[in-house]
């Protein structure tokens, strides 16, 4: 069996703000093995990225209140010294951010970046970091590195930035890859290339990914596990096949229904998942999708745990219909509107 | 680089050519101005006052008085209306006052500034920027005459003390241990405007760039709060300061400390300003505000160049 490197358990995550306590991340549980490319899908509000962010003590704040328990290697990092937490990240434990235009800073070069992600952990020379640099940006593709390494991050196009983003995450070579919706903001030719790149260096730097987004067509690639977040809650977990070709939750359908594919009947009309999420502050009551549920019912009411309903072990979901109802009524959704508008 | 040079050389000279002339229109236009009557004195016959005004082209075209006075600026003839003294050698004398004050007291509130800026900043919402925040509105709101005249009577003239020497200008070349006691109080009361204002404005740039995505990625590298503090965050958050500090500094470099000058009695440019302003005398108003203007065109230029340097974004390819 692989090795185990990040174990989460009944994660909570609070913010105190005037309004009120938001509950941005309301019990997350999730392991991830060496090798393993975790996704965590959910729309935005979801607690996804927070809950990245918590990984790496990055939502440490006087008004922020943790709940349960993140261990890597078994060490636990939620109670861990800030001055211990700064050894892990961004070497154990590195991250790849949203939008490459800000994510780098705009007055240092693209090269000095990296160094100093380098130097900062390591103990080496500036020339050696900056070979180092030079061979990274090599790695994920960057053209002409010698001269590119000089450049700053305005000279370098949305896609060559989220590279030299990935570069400078790997630059320790860290365990864990955690990417923060990595293809967000960038082409959708460009997007395959970068998601490649991950599930490439994955491999050669022998890590575990962990992919957040809110495209499911995004994970449907790399993704082994994938975990469905809503309202900081997961509603379905599952391997990739089992959520894509037989998904439990009404949520999760939704999300699929959502993404045009070529392998069903063309729908006059995608389907899209009515409403908003709800408020942290003040959720609804019972099963958090209830509002915005079409299946919705009396026992919705009461929340349903994270259970597994189906033969499929490890398949786990949050909702109350029977699993025929669901194989039965997710047709509609998934086949998008054609149906009631002809 | 040099069609940059020359771009400023050229905008620089319409600047001082403009605003030589708006301060002639200006003088035209006031009423109670007529330099002849002044000149001639008290007891002068209109006779007299005839002769002068003839004597000294005023009673020329304005664009001719116009014409002769920037030639006067430019060949170091220009006289004083009033007691008959050479504009630029009166200058030229303000200069090592002027240029002893200016140059203390931006370094003062430069460093204090910054220092209030990021205090203030890092403990935002605590009780030390609550502190500061306050002090620095006190700094801000209390006049530079009053705090002049306050800090003198207490400081100097024996209201609580008599330990710094009550205004006047030492020459460093002169003495330097006078030169720097004399100017304490006025670099300080000079500074405290400054530093106020700069650690107000410092600390929202601070607490702007801090939430940018790039300090989010600098601490997720593992980077140590203090490193992410000056490298990543304060480095950015000063670039609108440099552009504050280079319209400041040349301001009173270039004579536009007229009430501290005054005040502490330095015999600076502004103080010579502020006398020929007193007694209605066009050729020192228009020499300082050439000299002024001067200074800010240039140090604008200065600042545009710098710029570039900090900001590798807006260096020409």
């Amino acid at each position: 069996m692989a090795e185990r490197l990040l174990e989460v358990e009944g994660l909570k995550v609070q913010f105190a703000t005037e309004d009120g306590v938001v509950r941005a991340v309301d019990g997350v549980d999730f392991t991830l093995e060496r090798g393993e490319v975790l996704g965590i899908v959910g729309e935005s509000g979801s607690g996804k990225s927070v809950t990245a962010l918590t990984l790496l003590g990055l939502t440490r704040d006087k008004n922020t209140r943790f709940e349960g328990d993140v261990r890597y290697k078994g060490q636990s990092l939620l109670k861990l010294p800030e001055r211990k937490l700064q050894e892990i990240r961004g070497n154990e434990l590195a991250m790849i951010f949203q939008d490459p235009m800000t994510s780098m800073n705009p007055v240092y070069r693209v090269g000095d970046q990296i160094v100093e992600a380098i130097t900062t952990h390591e103990d080496v020379s500036k020339r050696n970091a900056r070979r180092r640099a030079t061979e990274l940006l090599r790695q994920v593709g960057i053209p002409n590195p010698d001269r590119r390494v000089d450049d700053y991050p305005h000279q370098f196009s949305g896609g060559m930035r989220q590279r030299a983003m990935i570069a400078m995450a790997l630059a320790n070579n860290p365990d864990v890859l955690i990417a923060d919706e990595p293809t967000t903001a960038l082409d959708v030719t460009i997007q395959a290339q970068i998601i490649e790149l991950i599930d490439r260096l994955k491999d050669e730097f022998n890590s575990a990914v962990i992919l957040i987004t809110h495209d499911l067509g995004v994970v449907a690639e790399v993704a082994d596990e994938i975990l469905v977040m809503y309202a900081g809650r997961v509603v379905e977990n599952g391997a990739k096949r089992d959520i894509f070709y037989d998904p439990q939750h009404p949520y999760t359908w939704g999300l699929l229904g959502s993404i045009p594919r070529l392998d069903r009947p063309k729908p006059k009309r995608l389907h899209s998942i009515q409403g908003s999420p709800p408020s942290l502050i003040n959720p609804p009551r019972g099963c958090k999708f209830r509002p915005r549920c079409p299946q919705a019912f009396e026992k919705c009411q009461e929340e349903p745990g994270l259970e597994n309903r189906v033969e499929q072990k490890g398949h786990l979901d949050r909702c109350w219909l029977t699993v025929d109802e669901k194989r039965r009524l997710r047709e509609r959704t998934l086949a998008g509107e054609a149906q009631e508008v002809a | 680089m040099l069609a940059f040079l020359v771009r400023r050389f050229v905008g620089m000279v319409l600047v001082l050519i403009a605003v030589s002339f708006i301060v002639f229109l200006i003088f035209i236009v006031v009423p109670g101005g007529d330099p002849a009557q002044r000149i001639a004195g008290r007891t002068a016959t209109q006779q007299n006052i005839e002769n002068i005004r003839h004597d000294w082209g005023f009673d020329q075209p304005f664009y001719v008085q116009y014409k002769d006075m920037m030639q006067k600026a430019f060949t170091n003839k220009l006289v004083s209306y009033s007691n008959q003294t050479e504009v630029v050698s009166q200058i030229k004398q303000g200069l090592p006052a002027t240029f002893s004050l200016a140059i203390g007291a931006g370094i003062i509130w430069l460093f204090f500034g910054i220092v209030v800026g990021v205090i203030s900043a890092v403990t935002a919402g605590r009780w030390s920027d609550r502190l500061v925040t306050v002090l620095a509105l006190i700094g801000i709101s209390m006049p530079v005459f009053w705090l002049g005249l306050i800090v003198r009577y207490y400081l100097a003239e024996g209201g609580l003390t008599t330990f710094f020497p009550d205004g006047g200008y030492v020459p460093l070349t002169q003495d330097p241990a006078q030169w720097f006691s004399h100017l304490i109080l006025p670099w300080a009361v000079l500074s405290v405007l400054f530093i106020g204002f700069y650690g107000r404005v410092l600390r929202s740039n601070i607490l702007d760039s801090i939430n940018e995505d790039y300090v989010r990625t600098a601490r997720a590298k593992g980077l140590n709060p203090r490193t992410v503090l000056l490298k990543h965050v304060l480095r950015n958050s000063l670039i609108p300061i440099v552009t504050l500090f280079g319209l400041d500094f040349a301001a009173v470099i270039g004579g536009g400390a007229i009430l501290t000058e005054t005040v502490f009695d330095l015999h600076g440019v502004g103080q010579y300003a502020a006398n020929a302003i007193g007694s209605f005398d066009l050729p020192p108003i228009m020499g300082v505000t050439l000299f002024g203007a001067f200074f800010i065109v240039f140090f604008s230029a200065v600042i545009d160049a710098l710029y570039a340097l900090l900001d590798p974004r807006i260096r020409p390819t």
